[in-house]
């Protein structure tokens, strides 16, 4: 997946791409439907664009810190029943997923 | 499994040269996780170090663990990397359940280290392998497939996933391409994986057990006709996992994509699977390109940038490196470097080590490493280090040969006893009765009946025949079910025989 063009040019493969991703069904009438909207969205977002930022430095972060570090000790997790009661399915202690398709762990 | 068609390896080499790659993956040995303080104990029960960071829990924030960071500029600094002034972490988005975030935070276009090298050699000769980059990532959770017959994920009804791994620092150092190595591309491989190894547990910075996953590689194998100006395309091996499997993975890749050219067809770029148990590779699934990642600088973390003093004071406090050590051993003991490589191919220079500083002299402490120890672990299908028997151990059975206490043949006997837990050789050897008979009175009569059961032996070496004597110092050997000293025991026989 390359960087949708700008101006209303992203296209129903390129959504249906991103929905592969993303994990999402996605129909075919919503294929449509979202390429417009995603592309409105993305017209506005490139609006920024046309701000003249040739004297501005890049910002690199919106925190201006650097080396923000914890010292490598161990704390208490969290208990498991608690861990696993926030899980869609547990069995075995472990969080239960449906089976993973056309891939390999 | 394969029904891949192989070339014959020195066929393949008359026509194709290799460029191979490495990935590794380095599980840091610190107390707690990257961004969080979830303890990092192996062997845990299932989903008990995890806590709202490390399951991706809404509201959640990361903390970069400091030891982590220091570990992997070390690791660049020993690897001779250039280590970045400023660098930050970026996600890597993608869904699949072992990342409960629905991205790994890794680094993407500004790594902590790049552009260092590790000369690594094989059969006397040195390569130069270049390295691209060493960044720092955190490790994804287990997935267990459950209900295929195989117990792998074809077939399998659902999957159990344990998140105690998730979030443990995970340092990757990715090799350029490595061209040139030819014939030699296995082992230059395999070479490379063990001189990282041997770093890696230089540094302290991680237990690297291969076997616990601790380190894993990734093998990226092309070939191209000889004389081609551009390289082939390449396949990407993963799940290998022993030192052995990664130069039989790129021995096998080249097999098979030597047979694929023949036949005039292309080498698909994919991720193949390596299986322990036939040596082969298998077609997995195909990978996503890196924008399909939609990388992107990390908003919860701060970039880190390290300052001169910082990496200098990490740089004062590296250990003395593998391959300067080795230098300095061979000196001391006095051996050559081809000595020196057997003792690394065999993983016993830290033992020999050690049985040297126990008090053994290093012949001696080599002798018994190389000689009956690998007999044993190879006997038993384990490394020298698995042994239940410690350098302090070696040593003091080499003292009680140079003692006297006992000979070579009752240190294998003490030795059984060490390894089967019946504790220290001097232990074993009072236990089991080992110690070399003095000349004693039971040896005195050993020898005698020896003479006695034997007269035409005896008479022949009373007659001049003086080799004959050897057939009755096994004798005595065998009554004294090899505990006298053969050498004390022909001294007393020619004492009887000849000197008269």
């Amino acid at each position: 997946m390359s960087t949708p063009s700008p101006k209303g040019q992203l296209t129903r493969d390129e959504v249906a791409h991103l929905a592969h991703l993303s994990r999402l069904a996605v129909s075919d009438e919503e294929l449509d439907l979202f390429a417009g909207q995603l592309a409105a969205v993305l017209d506005a977002v490139a609006q920024v664009g046309k701000a003249d930022v040739a004297d501005v430095p890049p910002t690199t972060h919106a925190v201006p810190m650097t080396n923000v570090m914890r010292a490598d000790v161990a704390r208490p997790s969290l208990p498991r029943d608690v861990v696993l009661a926030g899980a869609p399915a547990a069995e075995d202690d472990r969080f239960r997923v449906p089976r993973i398709l056309g891939e390999e762990a | 499994m394969s029904t891949d068609t192989l070339v014959e390896y020195g066929e393949l080499l008359t026509r194709y040269e290799p460029v191979i790659g490495l990935e590794t993956h380095v599980e840091l040995g610190t107390a707690s996780k990257m961004f969080c303080g979830c303890s990092t104990t192996f062997g845990a029960e299932p989903n008990t170090q995890t806590c709202p960071v490390c399951l991706g829990l809404p509201g959640s924030l990361p903390a970069a663990n400091a030891a982590a960071i220091e570990a992997t500029i070390r690791i660049g600094l020993a690897l001779g990397c250039r280590i970045a002034t400023w660098s930050r972490f970026a996600r890597k988005n993608y869904f699949y359940p072992d990342i409960p975030k629905g991205f790994q935070t890794s680094q993407y276009d500004e790594p902590l280290c790049t552009a260092g090298h590790l000369d690594v050699e094989v059969e006397g000769e040195t390569y130069r392998v270049e390295i691209e980059r060493v960044h720092l990532e955190e490790d994804t959770g287990k997935n267990l497939h459950v209900g295929g017959s195989t117990g792998r994920i074809h077939g399998a009804d659902h999957s159990l996933v344990d998140y105690n791994r998730a979030g443990i620092p995970l340092v990757e150092i990715v090799t350029r391409p490595i061209p040139g190595a030819g014939a030699k591309a296995p082992e230059v491989a395999k070479a490379y994986v063990t001189e990282l190894r041997e770093i890696l547990l230089a540094l302290g910075v991680s237990e690297v057990r291969m076997e616990q996953g601790n380190l894993r590689c990734d093998v990226n194998t092309s070939l191209a006709p000889i004389g081609s100006l551009e390289w082939g395309t390449r396949t990407e091996t993963k799940n290998v996992n022993s030192l052995r499997s990664v130069e039989r993975s790129v021995r096998f890749e080249m097999r098979r994509q030597a047979a694929v050219l023949d036949a005039a067809e292309r080498v698909v770029q994919e991720t193949r699977h390596f299986h322990e148990d036939t040596g082969s590779t298998s077609s997995g699934r195909s990978k996503e390109e890196a924008t399909d990642y939609r990388y992107f600088p990390e908003p919860d973390l701060v970039p880190i940038a390290p300052d001169e003093a910082w990496v200098e004071e990490l740089r004062a406090g590296l250990p003395e490196l593998p391959a300067a050590r080795r230098t300095r051993l061979s000196d001391e003991w006095g051996i050559s470097p081809t000595e020196m490589a057997w003792l690394v191919n065999a993983g016993a220079v830290e033992l020999v080590s050690d049985t040297v500083a126990a008090g053994a002299s290093p012949g001696d402490a080599r002798k018994w490493w190389l000689g009956e120890l690998a007999r044993r672990a190879n006997d038993a299908g384990t490394d020298l280090t698995e042994l239940a028997v410690t350098p302090a151990q070696v040593a003091e059975l080499i003292g009680l040969i140079s003692a006297g206490t006992i000979n070579d043949q009752l240190a294998r006997q003490a030795l059984d006893g060490v390894l089967a837990g019946e504790g220290d050789p001097s232990a074993v050897v009072e236990a089991r009765g080992l110690a070399v008979m003095g000349d004693s009175d039971e040896l005195v009569a050993a020898v005698d009946a020896a003479i006695e059961g034997n007269p035409d032996v005896a008479d022949k070496v009373r007659g001049g025949k003086v080799q004959a004597i050897g057939a009755l110092v096994g004798a005595v050997m065998k009554t004294t079910r090899g505990k006298a000293d053969a050498a004390t025991v022909k001294r007393m026989l020619e004492e009887r025989l000849i000197s008269s």
